[in-house]
């Protein structure tokens, strides 16, 4: 049955509160791999899947395929069509969620204990054996060309693809996941099955099982519900070089509020300087009022609702980056602040006070993220999708603890670069000019 | 609103609570009232060492005086800006420097503020809050500067979004008299003017222990909470002067009303039906439970009546869906919308659903359809004790909109009951164009498709 049964007990202290998780590894006669959290008080249980690659795994000239084929997993499945399934489902009081990205493809589900095996195998046939009916593919793909058209005529839309238009070059994350109107138009169903058989492999997907069943029980789900899916995949993407320059992009857009996008190279958590980094993020913009960002931009100035950064680790690239919205008269106002921010923490870099306030905040934080069944899932499917090991919960915060005022103060120096920014307006910006 | 983020207004699923066989949401819950009239109501959950307070009160923007609109919101914006014992900006720094996350957000009925921390850190969570339910400071500074927030909050949420445009259009028609028909965060015009003194009658006509519902959830007892209750709210005096929630009721509505808003930026057109409707009411929560099986029905998801209809039988939309509000302290909406398949009218669209309503009424009801669905209620008294922060929401919302504990805990029971005929009944009732609102959301690029 079960290979091997791994428990690792995880003490996460946050003050004196002490919240316990035992997370087991177990893998499936079949040979797949998850990990379970059983928790028998409620009778439910919380699966979340994700296969890497996800959008990115688009064939040259699909564009939206991936996410398309996303859409069209719940919509029939051999002689149901999608109304029949959506019926079984609601039946079952059972919910599937499928769901693409530009790192990977999620599938998650929530299912009673009473009505499991019936609830495991209808999802089993959307993932397995989708119909893909020319009448589905129709229908979907006009939902998705009238996201696509709505998505043109956004403000914060059109401000993140053109960023990463130019962020990103050639890779797949220059453009948006759910293609073009010509791309998505041009699809045909051979094109999803070859998506779906390109995305949907066994050997690629962390899985995360929070509820009430045991290894046991988990380990049969498993194979049944995965163990015909092919293996391999496309090959994934190649890490991508930011092809940013320094400057401001303005595109013209009739709107009272101008949306700002902004970014620079950033770093992602297989750094040694990534635990250092995320405080100084925190303390820069993540967030909270506490952000220095929050309080000069909106606390002192009145110029926003909200001003954020951020640490983007994507699986192919990293990014440090942000975004605000201030009416067009006073965006200009809004831009000059947060560079002077940017260079001001990179120039003096933090306080000690500052630093131990955010290491407070994010230890503290952390364990009260671990809150419900779905929730706890989707964190051990990020975890096993990051490659992180089945205890970081348990060492965490002890990372966090460890960062020292020069370190931080070093990565500030090192890692921000206030003349590498990139600002993308959108709106009608008064007194402010573009810069290439 | 909710102060931080670009959410909409708080809506409250129908589906929610309990029913059957073994432990029921209600066996979670405990409420009491403390001496000076403030309710309280206690959701155990023991499995992780967190608690959710927040504290309701009973006062949002429909209980705004004319002219004032915002108000409710602005004051929330507000409460953050300290009192003698916790300086400006300090609530929210104590309350993350304690590795807790907290916010507030404002509706029609209610202004709730809310904080999720570890279980030890709850009395100085009580301690803030019932500091600023009566020490609050204010001066024409923070006035100033936050009235410029809430301005950006508008354009953003709003002014920069031609659905939300046009909801605020459609809405403004449906109520003749309510004050529901203005906009949570307020009109500009007005808003520009909102000043401290106006805020602080806000705050002190409303901000009382009588006036407001406690709810903590997560890793607590009764016992403790009431304690701590009566140490650090029980001590605040009651407002002897609060006045009776008495607002502009709707007259009879006797007209048929058409929004036609056209924006340059809307790339999808879509059509909208909004009908006054009953909410649920104290010991007469029936008619509201009806209309929220006949809401899913219609519009839920993909086995929904109208996207039956609509999307896979003629072809003619790519979305439709109807929803209805259950849960408000005066007359609430029921809803339905269509948006257009490549190539269909507004007219068309709205004619087809115009057809499908009439449809449904003659059809009368798919008795497994309704079986599918109150096996989702009877789900949801599994899945929502997975989510106490999302119980808290629902009873502080249904408390602050004139339920009651008993309401709240008999409401699965009644969607159980809800027969057939009293779902046609209910339909034939509210889906009356006198009492309705037809909007088309347009692009003025073009004048028709």
């Amino acid at each position: 049955m079960i290979r091997f049964v791994l428990p690792v007990v995880l003490a996460l202290s946050a003050f004196q509160a002490h919240a316990e998780i035992k997370i087991q590894q177990v893998t499936s006669p079949g040979g797949i791999s998850a990990w379970l959290v059983e928790e028998h008080s409620i009778p439910f249980t919380a699966l979340d899947m994700r296969f890497a690659g996800g959008a990115a795994l688009d064939e040259a000239g699909k564009r939206g395929a991936t996410y398309l084929m996303s859409g069209l997993l719940e919509e029939g499945t051999g002689d149901m069509d999608a109304r029949d399934f959506a019926k079984a489902e609601d039946a079952l009081a059972a919910s599937y969620g499928y769901s693409a990205n530009s790192d990977s493809m999620s599938i998650s589900a929530r299912f009673l204990s009473e009505n499991r095996d019936e609830a495991v195998d209808l999802l089993r046939r959307s993932i397995v054996e989708p119909t893909f009916s020319e009448d589905a593919i129709a229908r979907v793909k006009d939902q998705v060309l009238s996201g696509i058209r709505a998505d043109a005529e956004d403000p914060s839309s059109i401000a993140s693809s053109k960023f990463d238009a130019l962020a990103y070059g050639d890779h797949p994350y220059a453009t948006a996941i759910e293609g073009t109107e010509d791309s998505v138009a041009a699809l045909t169903r051979d094109d999803l099955m070859t998506a779906k058989n390109n995305v949907l492999v066994k050997d690629r997907v962390s899985i995360a099982a929070v509820g009430d069943i045991t290894p046991e029980q988990l380990g049969t789900l498993l194979d049944s519900l995965l163990g015909a899916l092919p293996t391999g995949g496309a090959p994934l993407p190649q890490t991508v070089d930011l092809s940013l320059t320094p400057g401001v992009t303005i595109v013209p857009y009739d709107t009272p509020q101008a949306q700002v996008v902004w970014g620079q190279k950033g770093l992602g958590m297989e750094d040694p300087d990534f635990f250092a980094a995320y405080l100084l993020n925190t303390i820069l913009g993540g967030g909270g009022f506490e952000s220095r960002l929050m309080h000069e931009v909106r606390e002192k100035r009145g110029l926003t609702y909200g001003v954020y950064s951020y640490l983007a680790d994507r699986d192919f690239a990293d990014l440090w980056g942000g975004s605000v919205a201030s009416a067009n008269d006073r965006v200009a106002e809004s831009i000059s602040v947060i560079r002077d921010e940017w260079a001001r923490i990179a120039k003096d870099g933090v306080t000690e006070e500052e630093l131990d306030s955010a290491k407070k905040y994010l230890t503290g934080a952390y364990p009260l993220r671990f809150d419900g069944n779905g929730t706890i899932a989707s964190i051990l499917v990020g975890m096993q999708h990051d490659n992180m090991p089945i205890d970081y919960p348990a060492t965490r915060n002890d990372k966090v603890n460890a960062v020292t005022l020069e370190e931080i103060n070093r990565v500030a120096r090192e890692r921000l670069h206030p003349d590498q920014l990139r600002f993308v307006v959108v709106g009608k910006p008064v007194g402010l000019d573009p810069v290439n | 609103m909710l102060r931080r983020f670009a959410v909409g207004a708080l809506t409250l699923t129908a589906l929610t609570t309990p029913a059957i066989a073994q432990q029921t949401v209600s066996d979670l819950v405990t409420d009491f009232t403390l001496d000076n009239g403030m309710q309280v109501v206690v959701i155990e959950d023991h499995r992780a060492p967190v608690v959710v307070q927040m504290v309701w009160y009973r006062a949002g923007s429909a209980d705004e005086k004319p002219g004032v609109s915002g108000i409710a919101h602005f004051l929330e914006h507000l409460m953050f800006k300290g009192t003698d014992s916790f300086g400006p900006g300090k609530f929210s720094a104590t309350v993350a420097a304690n590795g807790g996350t907290d916010n507030a957000f404002t509706n029609y009925d209610f202004t709730a503020y809310h904080q999720r921390v570890a279980a030890d850190r709850l009395p100085l969570m009580m301690e803030m809050e019932a500091d600023r339910m009566t020490h609050l400071n204010l001066d024409e500074d923070a006035i100033k500067t936050e009235r410029q927030v809430i301005l950006e909050e508008r354009s953003m949420r709003t002014d920069s979004n031609p659905q939300a445009l046009f909801g605020e259009q459609t809405r403004a028609a449906q109520y003749l008299n309510h004050h529901y028909g203005i906009p949570v965060i307020g009109w500009r015009h007005e808003m520009e003017q909102l000043n401290l003194q106006e805020a602080e009658d806000f705050y002190k006509m409303y901000y009382a222990p009588n006036n407001a519902t406690l709810v903590v959830a997560g890793d607590v007892t009764p016992d403790e909470v009431h304690k701590l209750a009566d140490q650090y709210y029980g001590v605040i005096p009651a407002n002897p002067d609060l006045p009776d929630r008495v607002r502009p009721q709707e007259p009879e509505q006797r007209a048929e009303r058409r929004v036609i808003f056209k924006d340059a930026r809307v790339a999808q057109p879509y059509v909208s039906r909004t009908y006054l409707a009953p909410e649920r009411d104290h010991d007469d929560q029936k008619p509201a439970a009806a209309l929220v099986m006949l809401a899913q029905l219609l519009g839920g998801g993909q086995s929904g009546y109208l996207t039956d209809k609509l999307v896979f039988e003629k072809k003619i939309a790519t979305y439709t869906s109807a929803f209805y509000n259950d849960t408000s302290l005066d007359d609430t909406n029921f809803g339905v919308y269509a948006v257009p398949a490549p190539g269909v009218s507004l007219e068309d669209a709205e004619a087809a659903l115009d057809d499908a309503l009439a449809s449904f009424i003659k059809d009368g009801v798919d008795p497994a359809a309704l079986e599918r669905i109150k096996m989702q209620v009877r789900a949801s008294q599994v899945y929502d004790r997975d989510d106490v922060a999302g119980l808290a929401q629902m009873y502080g919302a249904a408390l602050s909109q004139g339920l009651t504990v008993s309401d709240i805990q008999a409401w699965p029971e009644i969607l159980q009951e809800v027969q057939p005929d009293d779902i046609i009944a209910a339909a034939k009732q509210v889906l009356n164009k006198d009492h309705a609102v037809t909007g088309y959301l347009m692009s003025d690029k073009e004048v028709t498709q």
